[in-house]
């Protein structure tokens, strides 16, 4: 324990190693310490909008998706309404078409047998008119009764 | 051993004791003290300076990283003690660590390593550890001593301190009383600080001597458990007294 002049001199080291420490460690590596610490709060707060920012986009494709399934089967049923429609429509066109064909056929029927009735007729008349002649030949003169039996061929 | 021929343990022992002195009475300096602590202060601080000045707040090397995890931790320490705002406290928290761990490490060199290289050189002794010099412990801690003085100063004005010495803790009724308990306490502030750590350093360098005494084949025996242990001792002294100055410190800027 002997105390003597290196007190002085080890003090004075000291003094220069806290003046430099003061000067030239200290203030550079906290300052970028401090930078650090910013850059990452801000890395941590980017991070933290991406993950807001993807959940938003999520929700909005979610979104999107449950509206285009909407709208698909929106089409759907309103495809299915229209082949309904569709088929009745044709139904009823043929139905339609059927009793126009119905009605022509009926008509055609209609005539064809009051044509058939005519040629019977006059077949009938003539037929008739030649058996009275038959009969009348030797009794009536044709000519007197002429008007009387196209007439009745007239009438028949 | 040192080089002439068999001493004796007591000769052995006060060799390894004894400063490298030029000089004479006071005016007297113990060269190896002053050589020692100042390369190693070169040493720390310029590693320091380097990585201070190419510091990046991106990614750092192992380097700064390390650097980095000593001013983070005295940071944090001189955080949770000091709230004043004087610039020189967390800078002299962190000279005071990594300077007094890296002249506390030196005990863990083989404690012939140093004489024995000092005699190549013709210098007869060589005490290594500056911390086993109270020349070196009591300049510190006078330094940090006369920055609590100023400090007061600083922040309080002559006035203030002077009315804090006289009312505290007593009141103004007991104004001497007050003062002489001020003065005590101020003078046991620098020799317990110092005084902690010289001793420490001391008695664990004198463990390493008395190993060193013993026959080569056995001093591992106790030289390695020692030598982890003290690696604790070294670093412990210095925290604490770094934490101690800035507790003296954080007392001198702030009223009571």
């Amino acid at each position: 324990m002997n105390i003597n002049a290196t007190i002085i001199g080890q003090a004075i080291t000291f003094a220069i190693l806290i003046w430099f420490t003061m000067k030239f460690v200290w203030p550079p590596v906290t300052h970028a310490l401090e930078e650090r610490a910013q850059k990452i709060a801000d890395g941590l707060a980017a991070a933290e909008r991406g993950k807001a920012d993807l959940a938003k986009a999520e929700q909005r494709s979610s979104d999107a998706l449950v509206e285009a399934r909407q709208k698909a089967a929106e089409i759907i049923a309103l495809s299915e309404k229209r082949r309904a429609e569709i088929i009745e429509e044709a139904k009823a066109e043929a139905v339609a078409e059927a009793d126009r064909v119905k009605a022509a056929a009926k008509a055609e029927v209609e005539q064809e047998s009051f044509r058939a009735r005519e040629v019977l007729r006059g077949q009938v008349a003539a037929l008739a008119v030649s058996g009275a002649e038959r009969i009348l030949r030797r009794e009536i003169d044709t000519k007197a009764h002429a008007d009387l039996l196209s007439a009745l061929s007239a009438e028949l | 051993m040192s080089e002439s021929a068999a001493p004796t343990a007591t000769e052995y022992i006060q060799h390894h004791l004894t400063n490298f002195t030029v000089g004479h009475g006071f005016w007297s300096l113990n060269l190896d003290t002053l050589v020692t602590s100042a390369v190693l202060g070169l040493i720390v601080f310029g590693v320091m300076y380097s990585v201070a000045r190419r510091i990046t707040s991106g990614v750092p090397g192992k380097l700064q990283a390390a650097v980095e995890i000593v001013i983070e931790m005295v940071e944090t320490q001189v955080h949770d003690s000091f709230h004043g705002d004087a610039k020189i406290v967390a800078p002299l928290a962190l000279t005071i660590f990594c300077w007094v761990f890296a002249i506390n490490a030196m005990d863990l060199l083989p404690v012939d390593f140093a004489p024995d290289v000092a005699a190549l050189f013709g210098i007869e002794h060589w005490k290594v550890v500056p911390t086993t010099d109270p020349n070196h412990t009591f300049a510190m801690s006078l330094t940090v001593f006369f920055l609590c003085i100023f400090g007061n100063f600083a922040a309080k004005g002559p006035g203030g301190y002077l009315k804090e010495a006289l009312t505290v803790p007593f009141g103004p009724a007991l104004a001497p009383a007050n003062l002489i308990f001020r003065i005590i306490e101020d003078i046991a502030k620098p020799i317990s600080l110092s005084l902690r750590l010289f001793g420490n350093m001391y008695a664990g360098e004198m463990v390493f001597i008395l190993i060193g005494l013993m026959p080569i084949y056995l001093q591992w025996l106790l030289g390695a458990p020692w030598a982890i242990f003290h690696i604790l001792v070294i670093t412990l002294q210095a925290f604490i007294f770094m934490i101690l100055s800035v507790i003296y410190m954080s007392m001198a800027y702030e009223s009571h």
